[in-house]
């Protein structure tokens, strides 16, 4: 081989790099053409080189020259090939961030025990903790423990579902009181939320069955002033801000004297600031307090009891008490956070 | 109960609007329910103050004038009136009010002039014949206040929620009472009423005999239980015919609706002074006898709503001499109605017992405006007076003379003396109450005090109020009296308290987190079901025939919730509740069961780019539900899912099994639903998470207190979590893939590799199953991966084959299971 017939085949390559190297479109393709092309055992250069002991000795240091030019200009066209494809491809691969994301089911509470937890949480603040009791009562503890006068108009206010001669689906959460005072020695502070039974029956605004929630705080010295304070304290931190209370007279014949707490609210319907009753509360009847095997000079309390269903249709607007019960999923994915 | 505003100003003539009187009765005495104006047609004229008036261009005798009607915006008003004068203010009607006579008050031009609105005369808006000039408002009421709250026009009815506490208040004298009490103003009888009659000139029985006669007629009571006083009032020459006007409108007032002036007198009585007064026609009371027995056998009557009823045997009613002729307290008898023919009347002023109305009230259903304050409870002390009154009344409007007032029985005994300590009122209340202070507020009611030692009261109730029978009960009246607002809102500093958190709510909280992390929605649906397994769980007096009875799991009502939201087209349900559910015992009460259900269908993601249809929650989906909602509900205990092969129920997947239960705590199932094909199928989650104790905890007047304040306490189930070391040394695994008959359960190849694994098998993950090509029928190919690691040592590729083929060996020996070879 002469040095003129290397030095075109020098050119030859030279000539032939750039299409070649075009043709690498992603960065699989590219090692391939880089292999072909300056692969150190078998690609084109390669093989040039491998010619290079052909040549005469004064023709090699040229040749040598040609082929590192050669080497030189395709590794550079490379280099920038590379360099396009990658970002070519990055841009192909890249995320389309504005998509959405990959979500799982939200899970919700009821409206009403979302309410119900606001409650606890701040009577709970308040130094009170939860107790419970049965639905299924007797006549004693949802009646007679209560001071309710046996067959006395009293028991009107009442509707009640019987189970049995004197066993009875409970109308009140009332029936905690008495078992708790007979628990658990003073001072008790509780909260009692439970589910409640009248004889009503399910319309748009009464339901036969529905959640309440209860209060007791029974110690040596607590007085009406302690529970005007407490349940005034709750309405501010529920309702928030500067909030007026007020104490109306009211009737229940556990308790004496008896009351019903309105709070200065506005509904959010135009209509301003006005006047809702939230609960009805007083003292705890010393025959309660007897009922429950206590001394009634020595320990006084309150309790109260409220309506968190009423609570949670106003809060949110809703017009029928059945949207609490239906369980439709529309309606109950509106609450999940 | 109604109160008419003008009929309590009858009796204290108060200077309070209706307003401020409503406002009062509600701070004090008596929730109010509403208020309603009778002079509605002017609830839209306000105070108007004219501002400017000046000639009308193109008229002599109009004014144009410029009204402050409150709105911010001046009135143009073209007035007719000779005495429009600038700075007085009128009534006036803005445009678009509706003039009492129907004129509809639009914006209009007269003469050339704008209009907006009208200043009204006394005629236009109904107060009487003056339309000479408009009406001036003697009031410093602001522009724009409602006309109704400046002018004595017009009578108010509040509507008061009367609680079964106070029957005095169901009256306008009982309420009367409360607003002189309130307001200091004296009560007084109102002057539409005659004074009671000069009881000498008419014939009167012995008193406290139960039987009367005078003028031939008799009273007699042969129950003085149900009936302890009965006067008959003969009255002889009454006129039946329409009431004057004064009376009509104070019962109109009330809304109740006047007949003639016998009976509107006798419902004069009953609304305006709380006594229920029946007026019998003398001549129909067979005997001229009035018999207060027992009913016998096979008697009935027809009551003056026209309906026949069959008294039960027994039953105390009024009788004459052959049958009975009124229910005592609720409704008189049709045959001895007043009627327009009638000329002498037999006045029934009676004392009912309260227990005893009550009684037969309920079992005829018929409540009355007598029975309802029968039952709750008549002034015993002031039966006397109001027949007297009656009477006076009947002959003022009727005529007639009073000829025989018959006074059967004996009154009940006046409230007995309370005593009342002035520091218990401070102990109470939280706040000191001056011993005058407690004199005045009580003595203003109608108690009487007298000093009981050195700080407190003997205070002897008015007999009206019976309800007064405890201390706490005249702390009550001195703390609304002054006012519960005026009382003072301590925080006081107060000691924990000794009762835990019930364990239920406890678990119940955690539980509730697991399933709404899980994407459930929380439901609280009615409990009632259509069907019981049991009788004794029906609700006997249930109001609807269709749900008597209480559920006995969760997961009915949760089925019944599903199928309502499928026939909503809501495929996707996932719902929870945590509730109670009953099964009937040999005690009195039913077991309570506090349980968790859920119920899940439809997809099991929300559908993404990614993967367009998520696939639908299957068995191993509701398996993994149970296994966390039982691991919350019982934490740090073993919660295992036994499967169960029961081929009569094939709806059951799995019993929910915790530590060594023999008994299941609770179920997987698949849930049966009415679904459309649309829809996928539901599985059902339900588990125990205790009994809610319904025994007696100690009997009535008892307690059982606990010594301490921490019992009832449950440890930390954290407390027994003991902390793995971390591993320091590498470890190795392999797969088994195996052929297993598919009559034996996975779960027992699973114990077998677990056993033979022993300590060093760190992991065990069953990865696939597989059935088809290669795989013998009555076979399947499980393919488990086992992790190993020593805890001192790297384990060598040797000791790990080696374990393999003994492992291998084992299960061929104990369970026949072969590798998987192609």
């Amino acid at each position: 081989m002469t040095l003129d017939e290397f030095l075109s085949a020098c050119r030859q390559l030279a000539d032939d790099a750039p299409h070649v190297i075009a043709q690498a479109e992603s960065p699989a393709q590219f090692a391939d053409i880089r292999t072909q092309l300056v692969g150190r055992k078998q690609g084109r250069l390669a093989d040039l080189m491998a010619r290079l002991p052909e040549l005469p000795a004064e023709a090699r240091r040229d040749a040598g020259k040609a082929v590192n030019d050669v080497k030189a200009a395709i590794e550079q066209q490379l280099a920038e090939r590379e360099a396009a494809v990658r970002a070519s491809s990055a841009q192909a691969d890249a995320l389309d961030l504005s998509m959405p994301s990959r979500r799982r089911w939200k899970g919700s509470l009821h409206p009403v025990t979302i309410v119900i937890d606001e409650i606890c949480d701040i009577f709970r603040e308040l130094g009170f903790t939860i107790a419970l009791g049965p639905e299924a009562e007797t006549e004693f503890y949802n009646f007679t423990a209560l001071n309710f006068p046996a067959d006395h108009p009293a028991m009107e206010l009442h509707d009640t579902l019987y189970l049995g001669e004197d066993t009875l689906l409970r109308t009140h959460t009332s029936p905690v009181q008495v078992r708790t005072l007979q628990q658990y020695a003073p001072p008790v502070r509780v909260l009692a939320p439970g589910n409640v039974y009248r004889r009503d029956f399910f319309d748009a605004t009464h339901a036969p069955s529905f959640m309440q929630l209860e209060g007791l705080a029974v110690d040596e010295g607590i007085s009406f002033a302690d529970l005007k304070a407490t349940l005034g304290e709750f309405a501010r931190r529920f309702y928030g801000g500067a909030r007026r209370v007020r104490f109306g007279p009211s009737y229940f014949p556990f308790v004496e004297p008896g009351a019903q707490m309105d709070v200065e609210v506005d509904l959010n319907d135009g209509k301003g600031l006005r006047w809702v009753e939230i609960l009805g509360c007083g003292m705890v009847h010393p025959n309660v307090i007897e009922a429950a095997g206590l001394d009634s000079e020595k320990y006084t309390g309150w309790a109260f009891g409220m309506g968190p269903a009423r609570i949670a249709m106003s809060r949110h607007d809703i017009p029928d008490i059945r949207l609490l019960y239906d369980s439709d999923v529309r309606f109950l994915e509106q609450f999940a956070r | 109960m109604i109160v008419s505003h003008e009929w309590l100003r009858a009796f204290v003539p108060h200077e309070l609007s209706a307003a401020q009187l409503g406002e009062l009765l509600s701070r004090h005495v008596v929730t109010l329910d509403g208020m309603e104006s009778l002079r509605a047609d002017l609830a839209d004229f306000v105070v108007g103050r004219v501002v400017e008036a000046g000639k009308h261009p193109d008229s002599d005798h109009l004014s144009v004038t410029k009204v402050d009607d409150g709105s911010g915006e001046l009135k143009d008003v073209v007035c007719g009136a000779p005495n429009v004068e600038v700075g007085k203010s009128y009534p006036f009607a803005r445009t678009g009010t509706v003039m009492p006579g129907g004129l509809l008050i639009a914006k209009r031009k007269i003469r050339g002039a704008v209009s907006n609105g009208m200043l009204c005369s006394a005629r236009e808006i109904g107060l009487g014949d003056e339309h000479e000039g408009i009406y001036t408002l003697d009031t410093d009421a602001a522009p724009g206040t409602p006309l109704l709250s400046v002018l004595p026009i017009g009578d108010v009815r509040l509507d008061l929620d009367v609680l079964p506490n106070r029957p005095d208040l169901l009256s306008q004298l009982g309420v009367a009472r409360e607003v002189s009490a309130l307001t200091g103003v004296p009560l007084t009888m109102p002057a539409e009423l005659p004074p009671l009659p000069d009881s000498e000139s008419v014939g009167t029985s012995a008193f406290g005999e139960t039987e009367a006669t005078a003028d031939g007629v008799t009273v007699k009571l042969e129950d003085t239980q149900a009936c302890p006083r009965y006067i008959g009032v003969v009255i002889r020459g009454v006129k039946v015919a329409p009431s004057p006007a004064w009376l009509v409108e104070r019962l109109q007032s009330l809304g109740v609706r006047a007949i003639n002036n016998v009976v509107d007198a006798t419902n004069y009585i009953l609304h305006g002074l709380g006594q229920p007064v029946h007026a019998f026609d003398l001549s129909m009371l067979s005997g001229q006898r009035i018999v207060v027995r027992a009913t016998r056998e096979g008697e009935s009557l027809v009551t003056l709503d026209g309906t026949q009823r069959a008294l039960a045997t027994g039953t105390t009613v009024i009788c004459d001499g052959d049958r009975p002729t009124a229910l005592a307290g609720i409704m008189g008898g049709e045959a001895s109605e007043v009627n327009d023919g009638t000329t002498d009347i037999l006045l029934e002023v009676a004392w009912f017992d309260p227990a005893f109305v009550r009684r037969v009230r309920k079992a005829v259903q018929l409540n009355t405006d007598a029975s309802y304050r029968f039952e709750r409870g008549v002034d015993a002390a002031f039966t006397g007076k109001a027949s007297g009154y009656a009477a006076a009344l009947i002959t003022a409007v009727a005529g007639g003379r009073i000829t025989a007032v018959l006074d059967a029985g004996k009154a009940r005994t006046a409230p007995a003396p309370v005593a009342l300590r002035v520091a218990r009122v401070e102990r109470l209340l939280g706040a000191p109450v001056k011993a005058g202070e407690i004199q005045r507020t009580l003595t203003s009611i109608g108690c009487v005090l007298e000093a009981d030692g050195e700080s407190g009261f003997m205070v002897k109730p008015p007999a009206w109020r019976h309800d007064l029978t405890l201390e706490a009960d005249l702390i009550e009246e001195v703390a609304r009296l002054i006012g519960f607002d005026a009382l003072p809102d301590v925080v006081q500093p107060f000691r924990p308290g000794t009762v835990p958190d019930h364990a239920l709510h406890v678990t119940s909280r955690r539980v509730r987190d697991v399933c709404v992390a899980a994407g459930l929605a929380e439901t609280r649906p009615m409990p009632f079901v259509a069907t019981a397994e049991h009788e004794s769980l029906r609700v006997r007096n249930p109001l609807a025939d269709d749900e008597p009875y209480l559920r006995g799991s969760l997961l009915t009502t949760l089925a019944s919730r599903a199928e309502y939201n499928l026939s909503r087209m809501q495929g996707n349900v996932r719902l929870f509740e945590i509730g109670s559910a009953f099964t009937a015992t040999d005690g009195r009460l039913p077991r309570e069961d506090v349980r968790v259900a859920a119920l899940v269908m439809g997809a099991l993601r929300p559908p993404h780019f990614t993967e367009p249809e998520p696939p639908a929650y299957s068995a191993w989906d509701a398996k993994a539900l149970a296994e966390e909602i039982a691991s919350a509900a019982f934490p740090g205990s073993a919660v295992t899912l036994e499967p169960v092969n029961d081929s009569d129920r094939p709806q059951l997947l799995w019993d929910i099994l915790v530590d060594d239960d023999t008994i299941a705590r609770g179920r997987v199932v698949r849930v049966a639903l009415d679904r459309p094909v649309w829809a996928d199928e539901a599985f059902g989650v339900e588990i125990s998470l205790g009994v809610m104790s319904s025994h007696d905890v100690a009997p009535a007047g008892e307690h059982a207190h606990v010594a301490s304040a921490t019992a009832g306490r449950t440890r930390s189930p954290w407390a027994n979590v003991r902390y793995t070391p971390l591993p320091t040394f590498p470890a190795a695994s392999f797969d088994v893939a195996l052929l297993v008959p598919t009559d034996c359960a996975a779960a027992k190849v699973e114990a077998v590799l677990r056993e033979s694994g022993g300590e060093l098998l760190e992991r065990l993950e069953l990865f696939d199953e597989f059935r088809g090509d290669g795989v013998p029928a009555g076979f399947r190919s499980l393919a488990w991966r086992l992790t190993l690691r020593h805890p001192e040592r790297t384990l060598r590729d040797k000791e790990i084959d080696g374990r393999r083929a003994r492992l291998l060996q084992t299960l061929e020996r104990e369970l026949g299971v072969r590798p998987r070879t192609s």
